[in-house]
């Protein structure tokens, strides 16, 4: 299983607003696609992403097959306090992918 | 133009009528596509019978993707991100897709700026639609138009 990548600054005011870029190896095979059989190449997406910021849920989002194969994501969240943000992508056969970085609030 | 015609194509004819070939190419099958109507419906499935306003919403998109396999697009609500004043969700619709929604993002105060970026799928040239629902009930909308020469989806897969 591929590891995800995320990427936010490891220092940060309090109440700053930071960017997080988010990267996560995955098909995304969308369900529309055909095999040299003819046959339907079922669906297979992350259809949810969710940061929580110690234990709180501060972003999501909700995925469909227009989103790209190899999903990027950027969004921004304000730190508060120091500790831990984890990163959460769970696709269409319910395997969780995760991740977790730390970040010190001055 | 017959086979028998001279040579007398200018340049610019030439190109004219490779453009006309290349949109038709783009278009490809049809009925496999979302409808008008069930973007319709599902705008009307998130907003419910709310209006939009066609202001505070920024979309980022290239005005050409050669491929639309992976075209990226950022999304700004203008918003102060204030408990009392934030938006709570983003939506992005497409109307030239199998499927007319691409992404729900959820957003709160803790968000601290409303914007994404991302990457997206897009079938053939089309418009991408933005709908924003802040804190107060109402709804903000953006959209911007984009050109795809050659679609995603449209690739074979070989192998088994």
């Amino acid at each position: 299983m591929a590891e995800p990548r995320v990427r936010i600054p490891s220092t940060a005011r309090q109440g700053e607003v930071i960017e997080i870029k988010t990267l996560l190896s995955h098909p995304m095979e969308t369900g529309h696609r055909r095999d040299v059989y003819g046959k339907l190449i079922p669906r297979q997406i992350i259809h949810t992403f969710t940061c929580t910021y110690n234990g709180t849920e501060v972003f999501r989002a909700d995925w469909y097959p227009a989103v790209a194969a190899n999903p990027y994501l950027a969004f921004f969240t304000v730190a508060t306090e120091s500790g831990r943000l984890r990163f959460e992508w769970i696709d269409d056969e319910g395997t969780v992918y995760a991740t977790e970085a730390e970040i010190t609030v001055a | 133009m017959t086979l028998s015609q001279p040579l007398r194509l200018s340049r610019r004819t030439l190109l004219r009528q490779l453009g006309a070939a290349g949109v038709l190419v783009t278009l490809g099958p049809a009925g496999a596509w979302a409808t008008k109507e069930m973007v319709q419906q599902a705008v009307r499935e998130r907003i419910g019978t709310r209006e939009p306003q066609p202001n505070g919403v920024t979309l980022r998109l290239p005005k050409i993707a050669e491929t639309g396999n992976s075209v990226p697009l950022t999304v700004t609500v203008e918003s102060p991100m204030t408990p009392d004043d934030h938006v709570l969700r983003l939506h992005i619709f497409i109307e030239g897709n199998p499927e007319p929604v691409a992404a729900t993002y959820h957003f709160g105060v803790r968000a601290g700026k409303a914007e994404i970026s991302t990457r997206i799928r897009l079938a053939r040239s089309q418009t991408v639609l933005a709908l924003a629902e802040m804190s107060d009930g109402s709804v903000r909308s953006g959209a911007a138009s984009i050109l795809v020469t050659l679609g995603a989806c449209v690739e074979e897969v070989w192998g088994d």
